[in-house]
């Protein structure tokens, strides 16, 4: 019998691919990240959505003019600029302006991630290069912290009678602890944000970031489809936990110290979503252990020792930079390479 | 316990993982005979086969047409009666044109007179191996290796012979039809083959996949202390050589050196069945089981068919395509080799012809690295996938190198995986052809100074 052959094309061996791509791993990223915009919008009331959908857009918006400006295939397909616009948003205040998100995705996408060539290229994490030029930027308006429950404006300018100002709990337990001990008492002490509070969500802080909760649901489907190792997000909080139990400052108990640290500021948003950023992480499960190790150990001292209250966005930035020389240091043992026949090669 | 290697991936659905779900309920069907075969000289790795028999001759079932051209080498036998039509350039499923000999079919199946039972208790190993290699047999798995080489040169290395029951590749399932249809044929093989090597730890690894088959195979191995039943985990390359002795022994065959240095001799679940019909049969190797199957093929089979067959015949017996296809696969999807025809023969190393006509591919254009390290979790070498790739493409050749380069087994799984469907394989391919042809033209280049001085 003679048979259609046309079609047939001849290419390189593997001839089956896993269903998995780009495009699926990003959605589960954005699907991970539901139930923290769920409490934002619940703690913060709708505004929070409303940034957050101003930030993806912005983001999506911005990728495509570049990618049309350059000549380049619209990348905007494979939802990682999306991820970006959700963490940009996460990681402001609620109280911030429709704009300062927009900003954000400006630099994130344009600056840190399309200039260095686009996706897989940047050495920085687009969303924390975005939050740290916004931060220098306008210093007062990402801080402008508003208690769990304030009620915002949906759209417009927060007015100084919309904002119930509060401090977030880091900065609390910061000023209470850490810079009376150094310098006395300098204002009556403020009450350490009670654990549960930190658990659930219902405190002061980045739109996205307060609820350890959610976040770490979002870690434990992203365990569960594989789209993260544990790597990271456990070198990363477990170092800080060690640090923190065996450092106490203040009043608080050790194991309390411990959960407002581990609870508290962006650790579990920064260990689970952005330390874990393919693009700025190792890739070799020895060099992502020292990678969370080194984030970790920068966050307390940061916070230890730092101007800052928070620290963990500048200690994952910091480490994006050291990702190729933790990588070329940390290979694996090949197989059928004797670690002591490796090392017999070294000397 | 179930034995296994660190690394690999997991190919198929949850229903049907491996995607053998179409013909691995399916018995063998012996193919009718075909009306001429083409027989390759090169079936096996090594020196072509020299021929000799001239056209006109009239040849029978089973008698030499091509003798050994060298060491590792291996004759090929006439696989039907009848007349040598022509011996000329054909097809083959490498891709280009060999010399092979075509054979047309005069129907009456005549045995050669040299087809007769060996009695195998009462042979000398040197005669037993004189046996295994005058009857042509290579690893059936698809290496195709002359199975007498690695006999000889295990022979004091070894204390364990492993059959290879693994089959990991996707849609294959000859292999598994084997197992559980004659597995007296492979456990009298391996018992041979542990008689030859003389060791006293002789294996048979089977995936759980088949788990259908242990049954029949504790019953055969029960009155032998030697011989042992290893279920393997379902996971791919988990029959590559390597990763199968590290899973049965615990044992890393050193890099750049050979199963033997490992102590372990491993051999194809079809290759011990081989050996075995030698010595109770005579016959040479003149058929294999081939199994037809993919998302372009009507009714996908397992098929014995004599060695030399046109693949359309194959494709024939199966009802044909129910679409037209996109792609044909001489192996399976990890590692067989992309075709452009059905003119070529089955020969000895095809364990499967695949036809596609899905997005099984899903080849996209301009891929970008998203650095998700999945390849390195897959690399059953324990390498980095990634980084072989960024330098392989830069001709960084020192830190590719050192990165596993040549230590790749090109098994392919860091391509599955890869969400950015980078056609990683292909780039390390094409980067070891590179090293190599600068590591040839370094070592002529130190050989002619060398002669310059003297």
């Amino acid at each position: 019998m003679a048979y259609d052959l046309s079609k047939v094309v001849v290419t390189s061996s593997p001839h089956i691919k896993a269903d998995d791509d780009t495009r699926s791993l990003m959605l589960d990223v954005l699907i991970a990240l539901i139930p923290a915009l769920a409490v934002s919008v619940f703690t913060f009331g709708p505004r929070a959505l409303v940034l957050t959908v101003i930030s993806m857009v912005a983001c999506a918006v911005f990728e495509t003019i570049y990618n049309k400006i350059v000549g380049h295939p619209n990348t905007v397909g494979d939802l990682s600029c999306f991820v970006t616009g959700v963490l940009i948003a996460f990681n402001i205040p609620v109280a911030a302006p429709w704009w300062l998100p927009v900003f954000g995705a400006l630099f994130g996408i344009i600056v840190v991630k399309m200039l260095f060539g686009g996706i897989g290229r940047n050495f920085m994490n687009p969303a924390l290069g975005a939050r740290a030029f916004l931060l220098a930027s306008w210093p007062a308006l990402m801080t402008a912290w508003t208690a769990a429950h304030a009620s915002l404006p949906l759209f417009g300018n927060v007015t100084v009678t919309d904002a119930i100002s509060t401090a977030t709990p880091l900065t609390t337990l910061k000023v209470s602890t850490i810079l009376d001990a150094v310098s006395g008492p300098t204002a009556p002490p403020a009450k350490p944000v009670a654990l549960i509070d930190l658990l659930l969500g219902q405190t002061g802080g980045a739109l996205g970031e307060t609820c350890a909760l959610a976040l770490l649901a979002g870690g434990l489907y992203l365990l569960y489809r594989k789209v993260i190792t544990i790597n990271i997000p456990a070198a990363y909080i477990l170092t800080v936990a060690v640090i923190t139990f065996l450092f106490p400052v203040g009043d608080l108990s050790r194991v309390e110290w411990m959960c407002s640290h581990l609870l508290s500021g962006g650790l579990m948003l920064g260990a689970i979503f952005m330390a874990t950023d393919y693009v700025t992480s190792p890739v070799t499960p020895k060099g992502q252990i020292i990678f969370g190790i080194g984030c970790g150990l920068l966050t307390v001292f940061i916070r230890y020792f730092g101007g800052l209250p928070e620290g963990v966005s500048y200690s994952i930035l910091i480490m994006n930079t050291l990702v190729w020389a933790i990588d070329k240091k940390t290979h694996p043992r090949k197989f059928g390479y004797k670690l002591d026949k490796v090392k017999k090669e070294a000397q | 316990m179930v034995y296994s290697f660190r690394g690999g991936i997991h190919p198929g659905t949850h229903a049907d993982p491996g995607y053998k779900a179409a013909t691995n309920t399916k018995p063998i069907e012996k193919l009718a005979l075909p009306d001429e075969v083409v027989l390759p000289v090169s079936m096996h790795i090594g020196a072509p086969a020299k021929p000799i028999v001239s056209v006109g001759d009239v040849v029978d079932l089973g008698q030499p047409i091509a003798e050994a051209g060298g060491f590792v080498s291996a004759p090929v036998h006439a696989t039907v009666s009848g007349k040598v039509k022509a011996i000329e350039p054909r097809l083959h499923p490498s891709g280009s044109k060999l010399l092979s000999i075509v054979i047309e079919n005069d129907g009456e199946d005549r045995p050669h007179e040299s087809v007769h039972p060996y009695d195998f208790a009462s042979m000398s190993n040197e005669e037993r191996i004189e046996c295994i290699r005058s009857a042509g047999i290579v690893g059936h798995g698809g290496a195709t290796f002359p199975t007498h080489v690695k006999i000889q040169s295990g022979i004091g290395k070894c204390d364990t012979v492993i059959i290879n029951g693994a089959e990991c590749e996707p849609y294959i399932t000859s292999d598994h039809r084997l197992l559980l249809e004659r597995p007296e044929e492979v456990i009298g093989g391996l018992k041979m083959l542990a008689d030859i090597m003389g060791v006293q730890n002789a294996i048979i690894a089977i995936e759980e996949n088949k788990a259908d088959t242990f049954p029949g195979i504790e019953k055969l191995i029960a009155d032998d202390p030697r011989l042992k039943l290893y279920p393997l985990k379902c996971k791919y390359p988990q029959g590559a050589e390597k990763q199968l002795i590290n899973a049965c022994t615990g044992r890393e065959v050193p890099s750049g050196k050979l199963p033997a240095d490992a102590a372990c001799a491993v051999f194809n679940v079809d290759t011990a069945g081989a050996v075995y019909r030698r010595f109770t049969t005579g016959m040479p190797v003149i058929r294999r089981v081939v199994t037809i199957a993919g998302s372009a093929v009507a009714d996908p089979k397992n098929l014995e068919a004599r060695i030399g067959t046109p693949i359309e015949k194959l494709i024939d017996a199966c009802g044909g395509f129910k679409e037209a296809p996109n792609k044909l696969l001489a192996g399976g999807p990890m590692m067989g080799n992309a075709q452009f025809s059905l003119d070529t023969p089955v020969v000895k190393g095809t364990n499967a012809f695949l036809c596609f006509a899905g997005d099984e591919d899903k080849r996209v254009d301009d891929p970008q690295c998203i650095r998700c390290a999945r390849c390195i979790d897959a690399c059953p070498m324990h390498l980095l996938p990634i980084y072989m790739n960024v330098y392989g493409k830069v001709n960084d050749f020192d830190n590719a190198i050192e990165c596993g380069m040549m230590d790749c087994i090109e098994c392919g799984s860091c391509s599955y995986v890869c969400p950015a469907r980078i056609p990683l394989v292909a780039q390390f391919r094409l980067s070891k052809g590179k090293i190599q042809a600068k590591r040839m033209a370094e070592k002529a280049k130190a050989e002619a100074e060398k002669a310059e001085k003297k």
